[in-house]
């Protein structure tokens, strides 16, 4: 339960209050249309559908102004800066940006469509009353003319009109339909199936959100939600309702007076708009950074290593960058998690040839000639949370499963160069590193690595630094014959590591058993990326091995969503 | 942009249309609208086009995700052969069925997103899509296992030959096992 709290908690507030913010607003304004004087007459007419269709519309306001902030990701990276100092709970919020984006799209679009019925069913019964169709109170006021010293309540001023042709004959109504069908087609290309495999469609498609956004704000602009005015001498509604043919005559009723709502719109998304704006002007300033190549390598199983330089470029352990380059594609952005280390002069990604975008390039690098430049590339973060917290611990578990292991990369060498440097972050005195695949195809270059660092360990005598296991899940019979001829080899048949490689999952008892053991009073910190499954499993060793005694060993478990 | 395949966003965007022009007629029904009766038209052809594009079609390229329970919407929809794997009379259809919703306003919103459907549906015809239906994989036979594997061993395990196994004195590094007792020449 506690653990849920530490993990979950915060989130979980946050959405409890904009969902609060939203009833809130909903409620408000509902009883503002629903009670207020002024709209009296308005509701004579209309009825409870002018509150239904308010009441969303501030809901609408309110979110139209939140679901920009999430996707400048760039503002997002600056906020995250400036929290260092509060916490990981609060950084690993700005984290979650798209879940939240996409769960305010989805208000947006309930509220649009309980704003479009109840306006439907406004428009039907406003023309109904010019028509005569309802009581003489409703034919009174609906023939209130914009002329001499009337002003008009029901925007239906001809009688030869229909609905349809109203709705396209007015601000409010053609600029609703246009924001309507972009929304509408905004969301059937965001669906998960369109997404994942024609993402072009939907980021293109997104782009209706420009249009959306400038309906939006002119949408209001008809002011054609009117209420009455304060007239001199007064008009008392409840009083003057049954007295129509006095209107004018007696001095308790003059003639009422109307006018439309102020457009308040505008005021809501213009903050969100400019961010935006700047934003999109960030990225493509980014853009034009100059990204030169240090190093191109091809390694084995189709991954391609690029060693890149950008001026001004300062990343954390873990993060991740967006790459994009024009000869492919002018307009794909895709993400990579990147596997140097801060205490390099570059940064560099490995690269798995896994979608048409990274085949292109793959195919594009190897056409190279010898120490030609690679293609032009835009490099644009870097982003995601930095996973500071590997270096406040005594003693380290990491625990990377499958392509989880690649931000581990970054950690390790970012670690080893600490410990070189006798740098005094570093807590960190000795390191277990569990790495689950099924195969380590793709993950030769990441055995490399573990090659390198095994070997100047050796020749500075720290040996006992780093232990590694590896575990393949994935084996079969011509595997274990394989193991069973070489078994005498002095280094694993498989990585080429003097660590034999294990087959299976590992058992975690065995494991936390053995870290207890070798390392009776300190604080270890397991550090997870990979399945939730795992996660559950290993937060439940942790607690279970985690002795009483504060003397004694501690285990904390930390999973990061790299 | 040269491999997206149309219809799949036909398909969303349809259902949608459906779905909207269902809500739309039963609002118009419900407020007793004038011309109720083009709202009554258009939940029936709500009804209709989702049940028709409620199934997705298998894709060309990857993996293609069914919607929960689509197996016998599928069945219904295969079954009209040529009409609905053809997606030119899909669009054509859509186009068709549309129009009435564009009279009465609570429906115009649904006739216009089915109109847009109907346009993506053209393109994908022109590019020559076609809707297959996603049958279940029939399971693949498996490696049939023999008997024997249920009886012991009859041969022993695999082993070098016996002149590898020999320890040779000249390259004892090489040798497949290591001797638990010294077995040196007597030399008392």
């Amino acid at each position: 339960m506690g653990n849920w709290i530490i993990n979950h908690g915060l989130s979980s507030f946050i959405l409890v209050v904009w969902m609060a913010i939203n009833i809130f607003l909903f409620l408000w304004f509902y009883f503002f249309y629903d009670l207020g004087d002024q709209f009296f007459y308005t509701r004579h007419i209309l009825g409870s559908a002018l509150a239904w269709a308010r009441a969303p519309a501030a809901v609408l306001n309110f979110n139209c102004l939140l679901i920009l902030l999430p996707v400048c990701r760039n503002l997002l990276s600056l906020i995250r800066g400036s929290f260092m100092c509060c916490g990981r709970t609060m950084r690993k919020q700005l984290d979650k940006n798209i879940s939240f984006h996409k769960l305010v799209a989805y208000m947006i679009g309930l509220m649009t469509a309980v704003h479009t019925i109840a306006h439907f069913l406004n428009v039907e019964w406003y023309y109904n009353s010019r028509l005569g169709k309802y009581d003489d109170l409703s034919m009174a006021l609906s023939s209130l003319d914009d002329s001499g010293n009337t002003t008009f309540l029901n925007p239906i001023r001809s009688t030869t009109t229909t609905p349809t042709l109203l709705v396209f004959t007015s601000v409010a109504g053609i600029t609703g339909v246009i924001i309507t069908l972009s929304l509408i087609l905004i969301i059937t290309s965001s669906m998960e199936v369109i997404r994942r495999s024609y993402f072009e469609v939907f980021w293109f498609t997104h782009h209706l959100f420009i249009v959306f956004f400038a309906g939006l704000v002119i949408h209001g602009a008809g002011r054609i939600v009117r209420s009455q005015t304060t007239t001199n001498p007064p008009h008392n509604a409840t009083f003057c309702k049954d007295r129509i043919d006095d209107w004018g005559k007696i001095q308790e009723c003059p003639v009422p007076q109307f006018a439309g709502g102020f457009p308040q719109t505008w005021m809501w998304v213009i903050g969100p708009m400019i961010l935006y704006v700047c934003e999109r002007l960030l990225r493509f300033i980014r853009y034009m950074q100059t990204v030169k190549y240090r190093k191109i390598v091809i390694r084995p199983s189709k991954v391609l290593e690029l060693q890149l330089v950008k001026n001004g470029f300062k990343m954390d352990v873990g993060q991740y960058v967006f790459l994009n380059c024009p000869a492919i594609s002018q307009l794909e952005w895709h993400p990579f998690t990147m596997t140097s280390a801060p205490e390099e002069d570059f940064f560099s990604v490995h690269i798995r040839s896994v979608g048409d975008w990274t085949q292109k390039l793959i195919s594009i690098v190897e056409q190279l000639p010898e120490g030609a430049e690679g293609p032009k590339m835009g490099v644009d973060g870097p982003f995601g949370t930095a996973s500071e917290d590997v270096f406040d611990y005594e003693v380290a578990m990491l625990v990377g499963a499958g392509i989880g292991v690649t931000p581990f990369a970054s950690i390790l060498k970012s670690i080893w160069y600490k410990f070189k440097d006798s740098n005094p972050k570093l807590r960190t005195r000795k390191i277990y590193f569990y790495w689950l695949c099924r195969e380590t195809h793709a993950f030769e270059w990441f055995a490399d690595l573990l090659q390198l660092l095994e070997r100047e360990m050796e020749e500075r005598g720290m040996g006992s630094f780093l232990t590694y296991k590896l575990y393949l899940t994935g084996w079969d019979q011509s595997h274990a014959n394989h193991v069973m001829v070489h078994a005498d080899a002095d280094t694993d048949v498989v990585t080429g590591l003097k660590q034999k490689t294990n087959y299976g999952r590992p058992n975690w008892d065995k494991e936390f058993e053995q870290v207890r053991k070798e390392n009776p009073t300190s604080v270890v910190g397991t550090f997870l990326c990979g399945p939730a499954v795992l996660a559950t499993v290993l937060s439940k060793k942790c607690v279970k091995y985690t002795d009483v005694d504060p003397r004694k060993t501690k285990f904390y478990f930390n999973k990061e969503n790299f | 942009m040269g491999k997206i395949e149309w219809a799949m966003w036909a398909n969303e965007q349809a259902l949608a249309a459906g779905l909207i022009l269902l809500t739309g007629g039963i609002v118009g029904v419900a407020g007793q609208f004038r011309d109720w009766e083009f709202a009554a038209y258009a939940i029936a052809a709500g009804v209709f086009v989702c049940l028709l594009e409620y199934p997705r079609g298998k894709r060309n390229k990857g993996t293609s995700v069914e919607r929960t329970g689509q197996y016998c919407f599928t069945v219904c929809v295969k079954s009209f052969g040529p009409l609905t794997r053809n997606y030119y009379v899909r669009a054509f259809l859509h186009a068709a069925i549309c129009v009435p919703g564009g009279f009465i306003l609570a429906t115009v919103l649904g006739c216009v997103c089915l109109g847009i459907a109907s346009l993506i549906y053209l393109a994908a015809a022109i590019r020559g899509e076609q809707w297959e239906p996603i049958l279940p994989r029939k399971e693949s036979a498996r490696k049939p296992v023999g008997e024997s594997i249920k009886l012991p061993p009859q041969n022993p395990p695999p082993r070098p030959p016996a002149e590898m196994r020999r320890k040779r004195a000249e390259d004892l590094e090489a040798a497949a096992y290591v001797n638990p007792i010294a077995v040196t020449a007597n030399d008392d």
